[in-house]
């Protein structure tokens, strides 16, 4: 049979057999030597890099503390207030709807509101809302009803009692503390009145409008002893707790300069806000809403866009330089710088505004031979960064963070001539479990989430920092004991007066400077 | 019908390169104790997305998705440059390449944390690869070119 001759011609292994069969094992070879020699290098670097740096990454959070249920009081329950009480756990049930209806269309709402419904419980009541517009507290009222994260129609808790004054909120009895989320020329005399009443404080950012008041509501609060939080987020955000341990360690080297900026280009990022139509003279309490600030005769504009007015607001270096300068001082403890010089104007907003939509500002701490620069602008996206330059390395931070050598670093000179290191190129990066960045939409929350304001990881899974922020402040009302949260009333004191600075900085056209002894502006 | 001398060349060289780039891909991951697909699968999108990432999340399902994804990438390598056992190793190959694809699918409207390293609209070079690693199936060469040449002769000896 014709194939049995030929597996009988086959069946003796003839040269030419031989070597087809095995013509391909060098090639195993030579893969054999580029894996061992890509590990030989990767052993290389690591070994010689990581040894000595030992960056404290945390691990998990701080367990909750089991307690009494915290009564707690909202006073500003707008914008800011709303997501504070989605923060602590309780958004209005036609929101709810609305999520679920949006879900519908794009899952990105739906794992929105299962982010929502899995954040921790934080044995919260809302007992008390102090709206001074009249759908901004009945939204709160709803909101704080709304116990298990349900829609309409489903079943709700205790509905909140609503005040018609932040004074009568702060004397009720069924309070324990409260969260202040009004315009900025409110907070202090919220604050203060809540300290006085024994009421702890989760106070938004910037602590004050005026300086006075800011020497005034630092007394008060530590002499009452309740906990004082301010509403700097941005402290729960992991890498600025990986920068501080690797700065700490010296792996950049000396410090002179630090580059922070602000990149918005929306009108909402330009804080030109939605004015809602069921907004007039008899929905609104304008007298209230005056407070310490010169009078205006109503305006709807105000009264929403309260940000562009130096009535009421503290324009860029009390609402977004603060973000900045209150990371840079959890990183490094910067304090109060010696002096400060501002510069900037109305470039684009020509809306009627007072605050400036571009502002720079140098700051300079002689003592720690160090500059920090704010360069913001609202009509513009180009994000510049947030850069801490050191004469062996430059870190570059944001959710993530990077450290590139310097060419001509001393302390990595000898890695660099060994081609260990290459010059310009990360030796370091912390990447905090990259995926859950695709559930930032709009422009201005990855504004805040590239700069770690909106989410950060813990163990992969994204946490809304506010979340955590809040969670720190009420662990420690529940510790007791003199417990400290990190954004506590001195940080708030050098935050509010190092703003300050830039703002008469800019306002009279000089330079200002901090009097270390006397604490004072001069 | 027999194999021209360029085809069996073209079909050889085709075979050996994507052997090469498994085998080298699976063995810097098996060499690197550290080295897992948690972001790469944080990172996934397009319809199935879901699965990629609840492997992610899932600390025992990862461990056991990256030792076999190492494993495989190695085995189906060393299979393809040595040439034994082709066709199994080619339909891996294509199952693997498959995954691949589909936490990374190039569809338009999807961003990656990891830039691409082209444009591409639909076809990337992971569908490509998949596509040449069809082709290696459909047209075998071990059986000329590789250790199952020697197997082959052997085994009918014995027969």
């Amino acid at each position: 049979m014709s194939t049995e001759k030929q597996d009988q011609n086959k069946s003796k292994l003839s040269r030419r057999d031989i070597l087809a069969g095995l013509a391909a094992l060098p090639v195993v070879g030579v893969i054999g030597y580029g894996l061992l020699r890509n590990k030989a290098d990767a052993e290389k670097r690591n070994s010689s890099l990581l040894s000595d740096i030992k960056p404290e990454v945390q691990n998990g959070i701080p367990p909750l503390i089991i307690g009494d249920t915290l009564r707690v009081g909202i006073i500003g329950s707008g914008g800011r207030g709303g997501y504070l009480m989605k923060a602590l756990g309780f958004v209005n049930p036609d929101r709810i709807d609305e999520y679920t209806e949006k879900g519908k269309t794009d899952k990105y709402w739906v794992q929105y509101l299962n982010d929502f419904r899995e954040q921790e419980d934080l044995n919260v009541k809302i007992t008390a809302v102090c709206d001074i517009f009249d759908k901004n507290a009945e939204k709160a009222i709803r909101a704080g009803a709304n116990i298990h994260r349900t829609g309409k129609g489903s079943k709700m808790g205790d509905a909140p009692k609503r005040y018609a004054t932040y004074k009568e909120l702060l004397a009720s009895p069924d309070v324990d503390a409260v969260i202040i989320a009004t315009p900025d020329h409110w907070h202090v005399p919220v604050a203060l009145e809540a300290a006085r009443n024994g009421k702890h404080v989760y106070c938004e950012k910037p602590l004050s409008w005026s300086i006075a008041e800011t020497y005034e509501i630092r007394k008060t609060v530590k002499e009452s002893g309740i906990v004082f939080q301010l509403g700097h987020q941005g402290r729960q955000t992991e890498s600025y707790n990986v920068a501080r341990s690797l700065i700490k360690q010296d792996v950049i080297g000396k410090i002179s300069l630090i580059e922070v900026c602000t990149n918005r280009n929306d009108p909402n990022g330009a804080w030109v806000y939605d004015i809602a139509p069921e907004a007039n003279e008899k929905t609104i309490d304008w007298k209230q809403f005056i407070g310490q600030a010169p009078w205006h005769d109503f305006s709807l504009e105000r009264f929403f866009r309260w940000r562009c007015w130096w009535d009421y607001s503290t324009g860029l270096s009390g609402d977004l330089f603060t973000h900045e300068y209150d990371a840079l001082n959890q990183i490094l403890d910067l304090g109060i710088p010696h002096s400060a010089m501002a510069s900037g104007g109305i470039y684009f907003f020509k809306d009627g505004r007072t605050v400036p939509d571009v502002l720079n500002m140098a700051m300079e701490y002689p003592d720690r031979d160090l500059t920090l620069l704010y360069s913001a602008t609202l009509a513009s996206e180009k994000n510049r960064g947030k850069v801490i330059m050191g004469h062996d390395a430059y870190l570059e931070l944001s959710d993530t963070l990077v450290i590139n050598v310097d060419p001509q670093s001393t302390r990595y000179k000898q890695k660099l001539e060994q081609g260990i290191v290459e010059p310009f190129k990360p030796i370091f990066s912390y990447v905090p479990g990259q995926g859950a960045v695709d559930a930032v939409t709009s422009p201005t929350e990855k504004y805040f989430a590239g700069r770690g304001l909106l989410y950060t990881y813990r163990d992969g899974k994204a946490v809304d920092t506010t979340h955590l922020h809040l969670r720190e402040w009420i662990n420690c009302i529940r510790a007791g004991k003199g417990a400290q949260p990190s954004c506590n009333i001195d940080q708030a004191f050098e935050e509010a007066m190092t703003a300050h600075m830039g703002t008469i900085s800019y306002k009279e056209g000089r330079r200002t400077y901090w009097d270390k002894e006397k604490e004072v502006i001069v | 019908m027999p194999y021209t001398q360029i085809q069996r060349l073209a079909l050889v060289v085709l075979r050996i390169t994507i052997g090469w780039h498994f085998l080298y891909e699976g063995g810097v991951k098996l060499l690197n104790p550290q080295w897992t697909a948690k972001s790469y699968l944080l990172d996934s999108g397009g319809f199935m997305k879901g699965i990629f990432e609840w492997i992610a999340g899932n600390q025992s399902v990862l461990a056991f998705t990256d030792s076999m994804n190492a494993w495989g990438l190695a085995l189906i390598g060393l299979s393809l440059v040595v040439g034994l056992f082709t066709r199994y190793a080619s339909l891996a190959g294509v199952f693997l390449l498959l995954l691949y694809y589909l936490s990374h699918p190039a569809f338009p409207g999807i961003e990656y944390l990891f830039p691409s390293d082209g444009s591409y609209f639909i076809i990337n070079k992971t569908l490509v690869e998949l596509f040449a690693m069809l082709v290696l199936f459909a047209f075998p060469t071990s059986h000329i070119f590789g250790l199952q040449r020697l197997l082959k002769s052997k085994k009918s000896y014995l027969v």
